[in-house]
């Protein structure tokens, strides 16, 4: 059983810890900072926190203590000559009709660090770290220094190579409603996952193109969004488009991935290669956010279904965790333990963990909930935390 | 030499420069920001991008001017200004 829950919220990165059979939520950490994702690096303990500052850029923090002190790393930075093709802001005079003109650039500043993930123990000081406009950064120095993956900023379906001059392809990437926060309407990748099989095998899922996969540790990259559909698209099969908001794989079985997409809930049992709709929207499992997979058995997951990408809500004011334990055939509502009346709470898409028999999510109501028997029942670990943006065990 | 002054929020991240007058070598405004990272090193990076440019929410003026060119940061600082730094903030 685990013994830390980290979230991440709107006010800081508070600490829950376990002891004696109790958990108990430590003093905040990061006081008044948005912190948009913590977690804990397996491999040595670190503990890793993205904090969102409003005004003085996005910064990473890492503390070597288990959260007794805490320090900044140099920050993630775009080289010089990085360029994305500039999207619309969706904005009241913005006219869809208008005709398309030349691509227009942008010189890329990262925005938000959405993402921290961690190399395989095999590759120690490997970290991966996912931003908006859609950089994935990578660090072999335990988060000294950061390179931008270029190959994969460079893709075709982003308008080719742009540090070498203008496009040479369409950019099919999209932007991601959650950079608008930052006067900008640009994609971001908010999902990172390592083949434990394989650590030059990789897996990222961008808001809004769809999930992207390597093979050989980055150096190409290729869509894997065969059996998606996007139903807010002309062509709801297009192969890019596409907005997975949280991909995870079955470290147990890592060709089984799960993701929880604006349009339903997909699964794939062949390494993302292909993908099946599998959500149940009579059973309330098809919006929502984030998505956990059962440790060793890929076909086991567990959503937090929210009413409709249009209200953004618990359904009928009932907030329940729905499990399958069948790649997605059939889903089971839990809500012993989870309130029934008057709940409006949303989970973010980093906002639900699993470990072992335990899950916990936490709401931006700033309500977190645990189970320690597989989501059958759950309690509450507090009803007035900031608004969480993530929950990860440590 | 040039005075700096800051929000008092900035010095949580940077204490070095706290309870003290910051007086750096006069130059442009990119200068002096420089000249400030040296004293505390990572200053930069809180108020500009990584392209030099000023961050969206933070202001700069020049003794009670407000900076023009948030780009490049080139006005310059007289020997007697004073560069005053501050952010916009809201939310809750």
């Amino acid at each position: 059983m685990p013994d830390m829950i980290l979230l991440g919220t709107r006010k800081g990165t508070v600490i829950v810890d376990r002891a004696g059979g109790a958990w108990r939520p430590r003093p905040i950490a990061h006081e008044g900072i948005p912190v948009c994702y913590a977690a804990r690096d397996p491999r040595d303990g670190m503990l890793w926190a993205s904090l969102d500052h409003g005004h003085w850029g996005p910064k990473l923090s890492r503390s070597r203590d288990s959260g007794a002190t805490w320090e900044d790393v140099p920050s993630v930075k775009y080289p010089a000559g990085a360029r994305y093709i500039t999207k619309y802001l969706p904005t009241p005079d913005f006219d869809p009709e208008a005709p398309v003109g030349a691509p227009e650039y942008g010189d890329a500043t990262v925005y938000k660090i959405w993402h921290i993930a961690f190399g395989s123990p095999r590759q120690p000081g490997r970290l991966y770290a996912g931003t908006i406009p859609g950089g994935l950064f990578v660090s072999d120095d335990g988060g000294d220094s950061w390179d931008l993956n270029r190959p994969l900023w460079n893709h075709e379906s982003r308008g080719g190579d742009l540090f070498a001059g203008d496009a040479t392809s369409e950019n099919r990437w999209h932007g991601t409603p959650a950079s608008i926060d930052y006067g900008v309407f640009e994609p971001g990748i908010h999902s990172i996952i390592v083949d434990p099989r394989d650590p030059d095998h990789l897996h990222v899922a961008v808001s809004t193109a769809g999930v992207i996969e390597s093979t050989d540790g980055g150096k190409t990259w290729a869509g894997r969004n065969q059996g998606m559909t996007n139903d807010y698209m002309p062509d709801p099969e297009s192969e890019w488009g596409h907005d997975p908001h949280f991909v995870t794989a079955c470290p147990g079985q890592p060709d089984h991935l799960w993701q929880q997409n604006h349009c339903g809930v997909f699964y794939s049992d062949d390494g993302a290669r292909h993908w099946k709709k599998v959500s149940q929207p009579e059973a309330g499992v098809h919006f929502g956010f984030p998505i956990a997979v059962d440790v060793q058995d890929g076909r086991k997951a567990w959503v937090v279904p929210a009413r409709a990408d249009s209200e953004r809500m618990a359904i009928d004011g009932g907030l329940f965790v729905a499990h399958t334990t069948d790649g997605g055939q059939s889903w089971r509502a839990f809500r012993n333990g989870l309130p029934q009346d008057n709940a409006y709470d949303i989970v973010l898409r980093h906002g639900l963990d699993a470990a072992g028999d335990c899950l916990c999510f936490g709401s931006t109501t700033g309500n977190v909930y645990l189970s320690e028997d597989r989501g059958e029942s759950w309690r509450c670990l507090g009803n007035n935390f900031p608004p969480v943006y993530s929950v990860r065990f440590g | 030499m040039p005075t700096v002054e800051m929000t008092r929020h900035l010095y949580r991240f940077f204490p070095a420069l706290e309870n003290r007058v910051i007086r750096v070598d006069a130059g442009s405004v990119a200068e002096v920001l420089r000249a400030v990272n040296e004293l505390a090193p990572g200053f930069a990076d809180y108020v500009l991008d990584e392209h030099g440019t000023l961050r969206k929410h933070v202001n700069l003026t020049i003794n009670d001017r407000i900076l023009v060119d948030r780009k490049t940061l080139s006005e310059r600082v007289p020997d007697d200004g004073t560069v005053y730094i501050f952010q916009a903030l809201s939310g809750g």
